[in-house]
């Protein structure tokens, strides 16, 4: 890394250590969580061998599987709805200024800022109110609107980049509207489209307050079903699915960050 | 001149409403002919670009009518219209390759993949960049994305062709070279171009004729001669070479001809018909290169005379500045070698003639 001697930081001699008790803060309790896993004894806190037989039960937990299961058909159809809705929203804000323009924008990242419990709670009345019965349904459909803000930005964040007169070169070139959207604006915004939908996919995996309240029988996600171990004790095996948990984060928040740098 | 391409009747366009309104364009007619080279000139915000992109159909007039070929376009969208555009920005597509883009308005009219990959060759060879179909833009400098982007507009072979500043992002030996470039293309291809520009040089040297606009109107129409050398308006004296203005009462001046007479007493003849109608105080436009001085012993009764104040020696040129008095100064440039006496000294009284034919009355 290359360094700015002129930057003041950089005569302030306790830097090094103050940036290595920063990361420790951050990362060693995963670092120590990630490492029990693979602890033989069945008591969590002692080490006494290096096994792999946690990831072997846990993957063979039956209960566990139908969680992550649950997760999956949560997260990807949340993505799928949230990405749409959000490509929609993003174009629509593009298309040229309008009164109230700025309200809309502050509207569409709101469920950024409002804390979890209270659109946790909110949605669990109002699906009460409507008389829904609650399961999988639910937490999709809940799922799918605090995601729509994730996958909104960096598709929004591609459209500004964009110069405006391709959409034009391509309407001149004798492609409508339909087809000038499908071969240029598409194309151009696929990699803001992906990337919102890997983050919007981690997003809705990792859930866990508005999972528990909208939630019913049949529907206990990953999360929900790791609090539920850790009530009966901590053992290896909550370490174990963790662990993998975080490994599958990892992968996508990575590669969502990687497409998002993709320039023509 | 042949047939009539592009009509504007009485074009007007508005943007935003309330206090907020801005006309861009008022009421503005103007005939494009047949394989013409024409020019819309004027400084930023005159509304060059807004006639432009109503032609090109990117905006919706607010009055008045746009006709091609004698047929109305004003409800056609862009992509109906068979006209193509040179972008500012060249708006190429930058996921494609060379090649696509230049195909990508021939396979949206519906034409073959082979057919339209043999026109593409054509137009890659048209603009001398044979050899780059497989390049995407971004691998393309400047000048060579101007070209490309000058091939994909020509490769559906429109009947108008709009430029919109095409050659404002090269560097000025790029932008000489396109000028010639530009010009041979519209030779070629014998489609009518449309081209906008706030350059006057660069309008001067390419154009058939020009349209010098202000404010949402056009000034005057013309061949790029007539602009530069009769000159309606005092904006158009201005804004293309340099000019120099005198105030002064039309008199008459015998013979069924019209002259100026200045506030110091002296009488300019003209030559140019003048309106019966108009009378008292006029502005005359005369270029410097039409004034040459004598000494103040030749000079005729009649004759302006003032005092070199300044002289600046440019080469092939000499530029004096002459004071008539009652602050009234005149800038006179006389070409060195042409074995005229030109080495006139500051403080020198001096005599300044000129052709008739030279002076323009402009409009009010």
């Amino acid at each position: 890394m290359k360094v700015d001697a002129s930057n003041p930081l950089w005569r302030f001699r306790g830097i090094t250590s103050t940036a290595m008790f920063f990361f420790a803060y951050l990362y060693l309790p995963i670092v120590v969580l990630i490492a029990l896993s693979f602890n033989e004894n069945r008591l969590a806190t002692i080490w006494t061998g290096f096994t792999m037989d946690w990831y072997v039960t846990a993957l063979s937990n039956d209960d566990m599987l139908r969680a992550a299961q649950n997760s999956i058909v949560v997260a990807v159809s949340a993505t799928v709805l949230a990405t749409i809705a959000a490509t929609l929203a993003a174009m629509g804000m593009s298309r040229g200024r309008f009164k109230g323009e700025a309200g809309v924008s502050a509207m569409l990242v709101l469920p950024l800022l409002v804390p979890e419990i209270v659109t946790a709670i909110a949605t669990l009345l109002f699906f009460v109110a409507l008389g829904i019965k609650l399961g999988l349904l639910t937490v999709i459909i809940a799922h799918t609107v605090f995601c729509i803000p994730f996958a909104y930005l960096p598709i929004r964040a591609r459209l500004e980049g964009m110069d405006p007169a391709l959409v034009e070169a391509a309407n001149d070139l004798y492609a409508n509207e339909w087809k000038a959207f499908r071969r240029v604006t598409l194309p151009l915004l696929w990699p803001g489209i992906l990337s919102g939908a890997m983050l919007s996919f981690i997003i809705s995996l990792d859930d866990f307050v508005i999972s528990y309240f909208v939630g019913g029988a049949g529907s206990t996600t990953l999360p929900i079903y790791i609090f539920g171990m850790i009530r009966i004790g901590i053992t290896p095996e909550v370490n174990a699915v963790s662990a993998m948990m975080l490994i599958v984060s990892i992968v996508f928040v990575s590669i969502s960050f990687m497409i998002d740098r993709i320039r023509y | 001149m042949s047939e009539v391409v592009i009509s504007a009747r009485s074009v007007g366009k508005t943007f935003g409403s309330g206090a907020d309104k801005v006309t861009a364009l008022d009421s503005v007619s103007v005939d494009i002919f047949q394989n013409e080279f024409f020019t819309m000139l004027g400084p930023s915000g005159c509304g060059k670009t807004t006639l432009l992109r109503l032609i090109g159909g990117f905006e919706q007039a607010t009055s008045g009518q746009i006709l091609l070929e004698g047929k109305e376009l004003n409800d056609l969208p862009p992509f109906k219209r068979p006209i193509n555009t040179v972008f500012q920005s060249y708006a190429l597509f930058p996921h494609l390759t060379v090649k696509q883009n230049i195909t990508f308005g021939l396979e949206m009219q519906g034409i073959s993949r082979k057919d339209a990959g043999g026109r593409a060759d054509e137009m890659l060879e048209l603009v001398r960049l044979a050899e780059y179909g497989d390049r995407v833009p971004s691998q393309l400098s400047g000048g060579q994305q101007q070209r490309i982007a000058l091939a994909r507009a020509l490769a559906p072979a429109p009947k108008v062709l709009l430029l919109d500043e095409p050659l404002s992002a090269l560097d000025l030996k790029l932008r000489k070279e396109m000028q010639v470039e530009l010009k041979r293309l519209q030779t070629e291809t014998g489609i009518t171009f449309v081209f906008v520009t706030h350059d006057q040089e660069e309008a001067l040297a390419m154009s058939d004729r020009i349209a010098v606009m202000q404010s949402g109107e056009i000034l005057q129409i013309g061949a790029p001669r007539e602009i530069y050398e009769a000159p309606t308006h005092r904006f158009v004296a201005d804004f293309i070479g340099d000019s120099n203005f005198l105030v002064g009462d039309l008199v008459d001046g015998g013979a069924g001809k019209r002259a100026v007479k200045l506030s110091g007493g002296q009488v300019i003849a003209l030559t140019q018909e003048v309106s019966d109608q108009r009378t008292g105080e006029v502005t005359v436009s005369v270029r410097p290169e039409r004034l040459g001085l004598v000494a103040e012993s030749d000079a005729g009764a009649d004759q302006l005379t003032g005092t070199v104040s300044t002289v600046i020696y440019f080469g092939t040129d000499t530029t004096y500045q002459i004071d008539l008095g009652n602050e009234a100064l005149l800038t006179v440039r006389m070409q060195n070698g042409s074995g005229a006496k030109a080495d006139f000294a500051e403080g020198e009284r001096v005599g300044i003639t000129m052709s008739p034919d030279a002076i323009r009355v402009l409009a009010d």
